[in-house]
């Protein structure tokens, strides 16, 4: 049983590595020449940030910044950018990653300073604008919080674990999502779908309750907004698998927010590509399934109101889905958590509302 | 009883009217000239001694040289005093003058139109007669007009009848020519006092007489220099007639009562100012008056409408200012230079002007840092006739004037060091008070002072500008210096390219001198290619503790070295930086010591950027 799943095609490691050097290259030109090294990229200010329809995600204007060595005020983070280039690229030759953290800390040692790790994130930012390639391509990592589990078989590609080939549930805890295994092979699953799941509570009781065997299903637990890597590991389960996504949130103007962020991406990544996944659906919990399932709940607060304000404004709420459930929000003024199916017993919500829910989402 | 009562009466009324000598008067008003209190006393005494030698040398155009020794005499309880010891090496006074112009009041060689320090020999008399109140001990006059003789006067004042009392005269030979004059005198005072207002008023009256050599030992036995920078000693001024639009009645009596003409349009003509043929009988057409007339005919009443008519004529000419002595902005600037030692000073001499018939200059300058006192406002040096004035600043006009700028528009911010100066000189200074510190609010002169301020601020915001286009260039330098570097680096590393990339021809920074010890005479260090840079910016510093170096800047353009930026001298541990404005192929620094074998250690480094 199961599939077995396509190679991943281009070795993105060479494109980035060439990408790298090329800049490298072109700074040296541009001094040799007599002119102050410079670069272009697109802007990342608010006014060029557009929504496009046809990738259902958030992308660049045309406008271009120039940032120019030059200029004064551009200096320091010009040395910055190609001080963290040379950085990324040395992580890259070596196989070795790094953490957001670790390149703020590792740049003291060539005598190149952030003031904060905001700066230096501000930096991989626009590294990640002017090659085009997400941080994690450039080896560099967020904190990891998120886990997997499922019957999924991979294959790693990291130094030391060449070849190794790893079933995801080998670990009744999960595994936590990071460069090794956004990065690894995908070689087989006997899954159908994928849950995701924002809270560790639920998480976990779906493998306590067997929601994978029961649902033929990878469950992945986010632990609040997913961060990158897990967005596109999504992605990649579902564009390289072929699986369809279920995204389970707290019915609150955040919740659903985490879930658009896996389908339509952030502003803030509006200069990368493939970390959204557009076909992927909420699945709930809904502000309608608050009522119908006779939830326990909350009242919205001003600042969640504020938000489905927001929100109802947004081009990626567009949807039919979004539209009626911020309206019912609105309506009942009422809020629940994942958790709250718990006062039906700790199974309720497996054995009653997730076939429901998934039957109605299929059809 | 009536009538007793009523000789009563006039026995007051004799007693009040009984007539008082000047000395007496003097003497019973001594706070008008500025005796007020011990404090005062003393500061009034040196001044009106050094003003007096300030005069007697200038009138015999000798660079004046003027010793000062305040010494304490035995301590008593109750009070202190001095003895004040000024020479100088003036004119002297004739031998036969000597008791007069120190022993008696209102004597003086100055009752003729004509600038000068003081007016009625007033000054020196007083300190002499406010020491004589106070020590009841005789004064000691040395005096040589540089004949063969010195003449030496021990003499007290006779206050009552305004005389001398001579109690020793001694005479001797004057072997080496000696010209001038010593005083020397007891008073009481308060020296630890009146000490900061002395020194003041020593470095003011230097800053405005750069050619005076002026030395001050104080009872504590500090030398305090004020060392002559100059050797041009200004003319001296002229006398003038007096210019009919300043004539009042007493003056016009007095020239009647001495007259030889014998009608008035040569009376006219011979007595006052700029009053020509015609001006004379316009001016008589005009007032009604016969040309042919006997000016001693005049009746009282007819010459107090004379003196109208001739203050409301308005085609006599102005007064012409070539009998005033201004400072002369060189020697301004000496002085500015010498003791307040600023990085930036502006001085202007205003075209002369006048005031109901009085001619005036005003000069005025402006000094930024250095040894100007950084103060929430502005500081007021303020001076007439080459004298300081020292007291009750905010009355005068020049105070006014400076609190109505708005100095923000001239880029001065509190708590900058700014300091403003102005001179006055005129034949008649409009003194508020008699005690001659403050200057009245005369439009004429107030319109040349803010007109005269303006100017030099105007220059001052100039400089400010530019000093702060320089900083931020060098901020820019140093920016582009720290980084550029690292960028080559990276971009080589990260290009995979073995070798760094000149960057050379985007920024360079050459070190000319590197802990340099100077010589005497100029040496040059290596020489900066300049083509390609657009900025250039020479950077230096003297690391030596005490010793001073000169600098100076060259360029190559077409075949001929000239001179970029003029000798400028570091002082120890001072650091300079400048751009250069004119463009120049190939550049040379040279450097050496200020002072002769008192080598200074410099650094020196030029920065180009091809922006």
């Amino acid at each position: 049983m199961g599939r077995s799943v396509k190679k991943r095609s281009v070795s993105r490691r060479e494109v980035v590595l060439r990408r790298l050097e090329s800049l490298g290259r072109r700074f040296c030109e541009q001094i040799e020449k007599g002119v102050f090294p410079w670069i272009e990229m697109k802007s990342r200010s608010t006014d060029n940030i557009f929504y496009s329809p046809e990738l259902r995600q958030y992308v660049l204007g045309d406008r271009v910044v120039r940032r120019s060595s030059r200029i004064v005020r551009h200096l320091r983070p010009f040395t910055q950018m190609v001080w963290t280039a040379y950085f990324v690229k040395e992580l890259i030759r070596q196989r070795k990653t790094s953490t957001l953290r670790d390149v703020y800390y590792s740049a003291q040692a060539y005598d190149i300073f952030f003031k904060d790790q905001v700066e230096s994130d501000n930096i991989i930012t626009d590294l990640e604008t002017v090659t085009g390639f997400p941080r994690e391509d450039l080896n560099v990592f967020p904190e990891e919080r998120s886990a997997v589990f499922g019957d999924l078989t991979i294959e790693y590609t990291v130094p030391g674990y060449e070849g190794r080939r790893l079933n995801l549930t080998s670990h009744p805890d999960g595994l936590m999502i990071g460069p090794a295994l956004t990065n690894s092979r995908l070689i087989r699953t006997g899954a159908d779908k994928v849950i995701v799941i924002e809270k560790g509570a639920m998480f976990t009781r779906f493998i306590e309750e067997r929601v994978y065997e029961k649902f033929n299903a990878i469950l992945i637990y986010t632990a609040g907004q997913a961060p990158r890597s897990t967005r596109y590991f999504i992605r990649r389960l579902n564009q390289e698998v072929g699986l369809p996504v279920y995204i389970f949130t707290d019915a609150d103007p955040w919740g659903m927010h985490i879930a658009m962020v896996i389908i339509s991406g952030s502003a803030n990544a509006a200069h990368l590509r493939d970390l959204t996944t557009p076909d992927a659906k909420w699945a709930g919990v809904w502000a309608s399934d608050i009522n119908s399932y006779k939830l326990p709940s909350e009242g919205l607060s001003d600042i969640d109101i504020k938000r489905l304000h927001e929100l109802s404004r947004d081009p990626r709420y567009k949807g039919e889905l979004w539209q009626r459930e911020i309206k019912t929000f609105m309506k009942i003024k009422k809020k629940c958590e994942l958790e709250a199916f718990s006062r039906y017993g700790l199974t309720h919500i497996v054995d009653k509302y997730l076939p429901e829910r998934l039957k109605e989402l299929e059809t | 009883m009536k009538g007793g009562e009523e000789w009563q009466g006039d026995k007051v009324v004799a007693q009040t009217f009984q007539e008082i000598s000047p000395a007496d008067f003097f003497y019973r008003n001594r706070e008008i000239v500025g005796f007020t209190n011990p404090t005062r006393a003393i500061f009034s005494a040196i001044r009106e001694l050094v003003e007096n030698s300030l005069d007697a040398a200038e009138a015999i155009q000798v660079p004046p040289d003027i010793y000062i020794r305040l010494s304490q005499d035995e301590e008593s309880k109750s009070s202190r005093t001095y003895t004040l010891r000024v020479e100088d090496n003036g004119s002297g006074i004739p031998p036969q003058q000597v008791p007069l112009s120190f022993g008696q009041f209102l004597v003086s060689s100055k009752y003729k139109l004509k600038q000068a320090r003081g007016t009625f020999g007033l000054g020196g008399t007083m300190a002499i007669l406010y020491g004589q109140i106070t020590t009841n001990k005789p004064v000691c006059i040395t005096s040589s007009t540089g004949g063969s003789r010195i003449f030496k006067y021990v003499l007290m004042i006779d206050i009552e009848k305004n005389r001398p009392v001579i109690l020793d005269r001694k005479v001797l030979r004057n072997r080496w020519k000696w010209h001038g004059t010593i005083v020397e005198f007891h008073l009481e005072g308060d020296y630890s006092k009146a000490m900061p207002r002395i020194l003041d008023y020593l470095k003011l009256t230097a800053i405005v007489n750069p050619y005076a050599d002026i030395t001050f030992v104080d009872p504590k036995g500090r030398l305090y220099r004020f060392e002559r920078k100059s050797e041009e000693v200004p003319p001296p001024p002229v006398e003038t007639l007096p210019h009919p639009h300043g004539v009042d009645v007493e003056t016009l009596q007095r020239i009647i009562r001495s007259t030889g003409c014998n009608n008035m349009l040569s009376f006219m003509k011979e007595h006052f100012h700029r009053v020509g043929e015609q001006t004379a009988r316009q001016f008589l057409k005009s007032a009604g008056i016969d040309e042919r007339m006997n000016p001693k005919s005049l009746r009282p009443d007819e010459i107090v409408d004379l003196v109208r008519a001739m203050k409301n004529f308005k085609d006599f000419l102005p007064p012409d200012a070539s009998c005033l002595s201004p400072i002369g902005e060189e020697l301004m600037r000496t002085g500015i230079l010498k003791e307040l030692e600023p990085r930036f000073t502006a001085v202007s001499q205003r075209k002369p002007s006048a005031y109901s018939g009085h001619p005036f200059i005003v000069e005025v300058a402006i000094a930024y840092g250095g040894k100007v006192p950084s103060r929430n406002d502005i500081t007021l040096y303020r001076f007439a006739n080459k004298i300081p004035l020292m007291y009750d600043e905010s009355g005068d006009v020049s105070w006014k004037i400076l609190r109505s700028i708005n100095w923000r528009r001239y880029g001065v911010s509190p708590g900058m060091p700014v300091a403003v100066l102005v001179h006055i000189c005129s034949t008649k200074i409009p003194y508020k008070t008699v005690g001659k510190e403050i200057i009245a609010d005369i439009p004429e002169i107030s319109r040349e002072i803010l007109n005269g301020i303006r100017e030099v601020a105007r220059r001052l915001r100039r400089y400010l500008t530019r000093r702060k286009h320089v900083e931020q260039q060098r901020r820019r330098l140093s920016i582009f210096s720290r980084y550029l570097p690292k960028i080559a680096d990276f971009s080589a590393r990260l290009g995979g390219l073995e070798e760094m990339p000149d960057i050379n021809r985007l920024y360079k920074r050459q070190v000319i001198f590197r802990d340099y010890k100077t010589g005497n005479s100029y040496v040059e260090g290596e020489t900066f290619n300049a083509e390609g840079y657009k900025t250039i910016l020479v950077i230096a510093k003297n690391k030596h503790e005490s010793n001073s170096v000169n600098l100076r800047v060259l360029g190559l353009t077409g075949s001929r070295w000239r001179v970029l930026i003029p000798e400028v001298t570091l002082e120890a541990g001072a650091e300079f930086y400048e751009m250069l404005t004119k463009r120049a192929r190939l550049l040379k620094v040279q450097v050496k010591s200020a002072v002769r074998n008192k080598p200074g250690t410099v650094n020196v480094f030029i920065d180009g950027l091809s922006e």
